[in-house]
């Protein structure tokens, strides 16, 4: 059986503090004309991932405008999460022999759960390619229906695509994170951006005395500047090249490094380059490897809290919501200008971007001479997610969807 | 204290930013670009970005001149048409043929630049507008004062920047109201006054409420 989450709810007031009420009062006059109106989300997975992430913060805030939201979770087998895990690597650009096998048992999936969910709502918003086919269970002329795409689609497998562009192109309009990630199709296409809720664990406020602690408990010198990259341990988050830029800023510098990501022991390929990076590390006594638990919120919070600089030296990203996290506690941060990093990082404006182990360190170094400088990227960073990455303004994204077809209609 | 006969309506706005199916690589890439996008991706790139990026003042005013700058290198290039203020613009036509002429005359001018590869390409995208009344209202000027200081971004944007489309006049919502409902003419010269580009939207709204109180302290 497919489920219907039940969520609990924000108080979307709460968020008046940080935001300012009209903000919120916009919301309200945003909504007011689609109070109880049906909107049905639906994904594959009812938790892990950013999609669930966001999912479970922003139905709340939508219930509280009084919409008649919910959220349906696709039911799969093994076999189903096999092929659409392959699909999404291949839709990333990686190598992939797409069976004839594969798409048949997509769709016998999709099928199924065409059978037990009641597509109804006057809004479908449907999630990354796994209940795509769903759009099948559309009568025509009864209700809207949009895809939102999580994933770069910029240089897809050619098969896969094709294979699911025949569904797509069916719906009436679709979302990317990134004009790069879009695709050449015959119905609308709208920019969604992902979002960090402010009020999360990850992102709230927090006790200096919290922050204190957790330095200590890592052996961290909150008197020695702090350069900090929060990613799993993966190749494309390029931990390796972190440590090349840091050994650079130290000839300068006497900084510390953490390269700090989630649990590397049930990822086969993380475990080896954590080793990597150990290798790399050496001896160094400032750096700091952590593997952190795969759920540790306040830990984060706190690390990216306790930094001087916080760094994205990632290879390929899809949007990177760690630079937002950072750039929401005011970090000047130095990033890749990769995936969707350059729509958070505006080049000398929000942080700096860089393209090379050479170049990150010069950054680094540059914000470690001009502190004064570090705090207003960090400051104007934190305006641009406030006015762009927040959830709240994905909820009114939404709203503005929703009420432009409804017009159309 | 005056009361105006057509009360002042607030409202606000929401964009949708839709991504369209042209993009540029090179300079001349983005001349053909700004020739054949449509007047809502004009207005984009100029008008609303200014609002989503109301927090930056120094050397960000439109999105082709970021562009030109940090992706195509071209200083000068992008001086000249961050220098294009919109409050000089009644239509998008007007703005967009300024544009194409900047960048083609740039073009002409550096052939050799006009075909180099940018580091990122330029996607040219569309708004697509929405607006809500808030239900609130302003027939005083102290009634304005408090509508004023409680608007969203958006909703001061609306007033404050995108309105001198609307108006097709060179002024703003506010200017225009504070002039013909109250007949406050130099308050309202004032207000149009305030530099949009020099200001973050929030200090706009600073320097406003500051007249506006000057105003009401001489009544």
């Amino acid at each position: 059986m497919s489920e219907t989450l039940a969520l609990t709810r924000i108080p979307l007031d709460d968020y008046a503090e940080l935001l300012g009420a009209g903000e919120i009062e916009e919301l309200r006059a945003l909504a007011k004309p689609l109070r109880g109106r049906s909107i049905q989300m639906v994904n594959s997975t009812a938790v892990g991932g950013g999609v669930a992430e966001i999912l479970m913060r922003l139905l709340p805030l939508a219930e509280e405008l009084d919409l008649n939201i919910k959220w349906e979770v696709m039911n799969g087998g093994e076999d189903f999460f096999d092929v659409t895990k392959s699909f999404h690597n291949a839709l990333h650009g990686a190598p992939y022999h797409a069976s004839q096998r594969d798409f048949e048992i997509f769709l016998s999936y999709n099928e199924r759960n065409r059978a037990t969910l009641a597509l109804d709502a006057e809004f479908v918003v449907i999630h990354d390619p796994q209940p795509a086919a769903l759009i099948d269970a559309r009568k025509p002329g009864s209700n809207h229906w949009v895809w939102r795409c999580h994933i770069d689609l910029s240089h897809p497998h050619r098969g896969v695509w094709d294979f699911l562009e025949t569904f797509v192109s069916r719906y009436d309009g679709a979302m990317f994170s990134s004009p790069e990630f879009s695709r050449q199709l015959p119905i609308p296409q709208y920019l969604f951006y992902p979002a960090i809720d402010p009020l999360s664990e990850k992102n709230c406020a927090l006790d200096p005395a919290f922050i204190t602690q957790i330095l200590a408990h890592y052996r961290i010198d909150p008197q020695r500047p702090i350069l900090t990259q929060i990613s799993r341990f993966d190749r494309l988050k390029d931990p390796v090249g972190v440590i090349r830029a840091y050994r650079i800023v130290k000839r300068y510098f006497d900084c510390q490094l953490v390269l700090a990501g989630g649990s590397a022991s049930d990822d086969p390929e993380g475990a080896i380059v954590l080793k990597e990076v150990l290798r790399e590390a050496g001896n160094d006594p400032d750096i700091r490897v952590i593997e952190l638990p795969a759920w540790a919120p306040l830990e984060v919070n706190a690390l990216q809290r306790a930094s001087t600089i916080v760094i994205q030296k990632s290879l390929r990203e899809g949007f990177g919501l760690t630079v937002s996290e950072a750039l929401w506690k005011k970090k000047p941060v130095v990033a890749s200008a990769v995936g969707g990093i350059p729509i958070q990082i505006i080049h000398k404006h929000t942080g700096l971007l860089a393209h090379s182990v050479e170049g990150t360190a010069y950054q680094i170094r540059f914000l470690l001479s001009h502190p004064e400088i570090a705090a207003k990227l960090g400051e104007h960073g934190h305006e641009h997610v406030k006015e762009n990455f927040l959830i709240t303004q994905k909820l009114k994204r939404y709203l503005t969807l929703f009420l432009t077809m409804a017009a159309k209609s | 204290m005056n009361a105006a006969e057509t009360p002042f309506e607030f409202v606000t706005v929401s964009y949708l930013t839709r991504i369209g199916n042209q993009s540029a690589g090179t300079l001349a890439e983005l001349l053909k670009g700004l020739e054949n996008c449509s007047d809502a991706s004009i207005f984009h790139h100029t008008y609303q970005t200014l609002g989503s990026h109301h927090f930056l003042t120094e050397g960000f005013s439109n999105d082709f001149a970021q562009w030109a700058l940090a992706d195509a290198n071209r200083n000068d290039l992008a001086e000249q048409l961050a220098a294009l203020d919109i409050r000089d613009y009644i239509s998008i036509a007007a703005l967009r043929s300024d544009l194409c002429r900047v960048v083609g005359d740039f073009c002409a001018a550096f052939p050799h630049f006009a075909k180099q590869s940018t580091l990122e390409r330029f996607y040219f995208c569309e708004s697509v507008e929405v607006t809500a009344p808030l239900g609130r209202s302003a027939g005083t000027l102290d009634e304005f004062r408090d509508g004023v200081a409680h608007l969203s971004h958006a909703g001061f944007y609306f007033h404050f920047i995108s309105s001198r489309l609307r108006l097709q006049l060179r002024t703003n919502d506010f200017s225009h109201w504070l002039s013909d409902g109250l007949g406050l003419r130099t308050l309202a010269d004032s207000v149009n006054q305030i530099d949009i580009y020099t200001n973050t939207l929030d200090s706009s709204r600073f320097k406003l409420l500051r007249l506006l109180d000057q105003e009401r302290r001489k009544a």
